[in-house]
């Protein structure tokens, strides 16, 4: 039989609630709403009492059920009398409200106006950067100790980062840049076939690869793959307190954890970008040979004649500065991040918008920078 | 001069010395008026329900955390007040057992140990291998030395962290909760190895924990913080604590509810 419910009033301020059958959670169970109107109706109640002798067998249900009349009850400051309860069900509530619920957790905000976040979200975004500025002292300190050659970390956890950042990511900067020095190339080349100046390709993919193009795709792609990674080792470290160890012994975590991943992208960044370079104009080669009918060796000929080491040097330069934000970015993220897997999470996402964010910005006054110079 | 006085505190056998200290995150006090010494040679409990503040005192006491306000002494010495070289120094003579062990994951244990060894002390490589297993067999992890962490089980990894914490011989030695999720068999060791660390060495024991059977084994001394008035509420022997303390509070979380 499935769970019953009936009112009785053996008195005007008395009320005696009936259970009867089977309360279980995975039944339909009766709903409340006819007892809550009862209980407005008559305010007169005083007290409510429970007769369970007919309940066959009873889980959650019944107590969530009850739970509910409890809190009805005392809203109405109505006395209750679990005496005809099945015993187990009356010492299980018994046990619920042996503990008053904890008010004023600050757990239950209200819904504030929108001008109220924005500005808290404002003076939250001033706040954080004292804590990067710090960050960034932190971090020139610790590359003052370096040169001063004072500076503790592991030689061989700087070859392992080196190995990382540079090496294992040959496979997806050679496919990105050859991708991109082919649409490069395209683009250009149905432009240029309109004056029959195709041969101009190889100017345009060298002097695009070599000055912007490599630098950008590779800094964006280490954002990505080192940056988020860096976030994610120093984030996990964090939670573990790996991080607290090393500090209790006395082991500065910057020297010791942020150096070596900063200087191992400032010393791959220019070797990965020229190779973005190099991969990009062969690209370019094999658009112009296959598709545009220009021979190996013209198109040989025409980017050497087109090349500078003024170019070359400008792209290295912003591949440089490129890699030293994402490490700053990748390590702040890390270092900042919580105690919990969410904050890791967070901090790895943050991570990699901080950095092309800063690559963006770099990028920009970078290239402002050298068009003032002349460069 | 009283602050000079303070400052130098005169009690030769006060290791610890913990002064009207307020720990605060922000605007939210944790506990405050905070004032207790541990002895040299203590085995000192801090002790209290969940959420009191006894890791974020330990964390004070390490030099992690700078007190909102008050003074933590060590040998006479305020630790904030000091310079950073002196500071490092002080420092040199701690050794810590993290709560979940934090061990540097992507080192072996024997690598893990060596770290500080190399970095502090002028000892040959195959001399600090030595040292390494010998701290690795003091808590019984004879023969793991080429282990990552995350290749042993919890209960090996604490064993593991308490080797490195006591890689450099620590004057004074801190455990954040030593046996949370360890047997009582290892438990129980964990305890003769932390009174045998005292009797043999002399260091200087901070424990925090709220198992009674442990800190009735090896505490003789302690603080209780009480998370509702926000600051400590009793101090000294565990065992006096239980039977005689004057705070019903005391008494019932020392005997497990029953007074």
């Amino acid at each position: 039989m499935p769970g019953q419910l009936n009112l009785q009033f053996p008195s005007p301020d008395k009320l005696r609630v009936v259970v009867a059958g089977s309360w279980l959670l995975a039944d339909s169970l009766p709903s409340l709403d006819d007892f809550a109107l009862q209980l407005q109706s008559r305010s007169d109640i005083q007290k409510i009492s429970f007769d369970g002798s007919a309940v066959t067998q009873w889980d959650s249900g019944l107590l969530t059920f009850l739970a509910r009349v409890y809190q009805l009850a005392s809203d109405q400051k109505i006395s209750i009398d679990p005496a005809g309860l099945p015993d187990g069900a009356r010492r299980m509530m018994k046990l619920a409200t042996a503990v008053p619920p904890k008010e004023n957790t600050g757990k239950h905000k209200k819904h504030r106006p929108l001008l109220e976040r924005i500005g808290e979200k404002s003076l939250s975004m001033w706040r954080a950067a004292p804590e990067m500025l710090h960050f960034l002292g932190e971090v020139t300190l610790s590359f003052g100790r370096l040169f001063r050659g004072t500076a503790q970390f592991r030689r061989s956890d700087l070859m392992l980062f080196i190995e990382d950042v540079g090496a294992h990511a040959l496979p997806i900067v050679s496919l990105i840049s050859f991708l991109v020095g082919l649409i490069v190339a395209y683009m250009g080349a149905v432009q240029l076939a309109q004056f029959g100046a195709q041969i101009y390709i190889a100017n345009l993919v060298s002097l695009g690869m070599t000055r912007e193009m490599g630098a950008l795709m590779t800094g964006i792609i280490i954002a990505g793959r080192t940056g988020a990674a860096f976030a994610a080792q120093l984030g996990t470290m964090q939670v573990n307190e790996e991080i607290d160890a090393f500090r209790t012994l006395g082991f500065n975590p910057i020297d010791f954890l942020v150096l070596p991943r900063i200087l191992a992208l400032i010393l791959m960044m220019p070797l990965l970008v020229m190779y973005a370079g190099i991969v990009g104009i062969t690209a370019g080669m094999f658009v112009a040979v296959t598709v545009f009918d220009i021979s190996t060796f013209e198109y040989y000929q025409q980017t050497v004649r087109s090349m500078q080491w003024t170019h070359i040097w400008v792209g290295v330069i912003k591949g440089t500065v490129y890699g030293m934000l994402i490490g700053f970015a990748g390590c702040l993220r890390g270092m900042q991040c919580g105690r919990s897997a969410q904050a890791v999470g967070e901090a790895t996402t943050s991570a990699v918008v901080t950095g092309i964010l800063f690559i963006i910005i770099a990028a920009s006054l970078l290239t402002i920078l050298f068009q003032e110079l002349g460069i | 001069m009283e602050a000079t006085a303070v400052l130098h505190n005169t009690d030769p056998d006060a290791h610890i010395t913990v002064q009207d200290l307020t720990m605060a995150y922000g605007d939210f006090i944790i506990q405050r008026n905070l004032d207790f010494t541990v002895q040299r040679g203590d085995i000192f409990i801090i002790m209290g329900g969940s959420g009191c503040g006894k890791s974020t005192l330990l964390r004070h006491l390490i030099g992690l955390k700078a007190p909102a306000s008050g003074r933590v002494l060590f040998e006479g010495i305020s630790y904030w007040e000091s310079s950073p070289v002196e500071q490092q120094r002080i420092k040199r003579g701690f050794g810590m057992s993290f709560q979940s062990g934090a061990l540097w994951s992507s080192l072996t244990l024997a690598e893990n140990v060596a770290l500080p060894l190399g970095e502090y002390t002028d000892l040959a490589p195959a001399d600090i291998a030595e040292v390494v297993s010998l701290k690795l067999s003091l808590v019984g992890l004879a023969g793991f030395e080429g282990f990552y962490p995350s290749e042993i089980s919890g209960g090996m990894q604490k064993r593991a962290a308490l080797a490195r914490a006591i890689a450099l011989d620590p004057a004074i030695l801190f455990f954040d909760e030593p046996s949370a999720g360890l047997d009582p068999i290892s438990s129980r060791r964990l305890d003769d190895l932390i009174l045998e660390l005292r009797d043999s060495l002399g260091t200087t024991i901070v424990v925090v924990t709220h198992e009674l059977a442990s800190i009735f084994t090896i505490a003789n001394n302690a603080v209780f913080l009480d998370a509702e008035t926000r600051t400590m509420i009793a101090s000294g022997d565990p065992k006096t604590l239980r039977d005689a303390s004057p705070d019903l509070r005391v008494r019932e979380f020392l005997n497990r509810g029953k007074t």
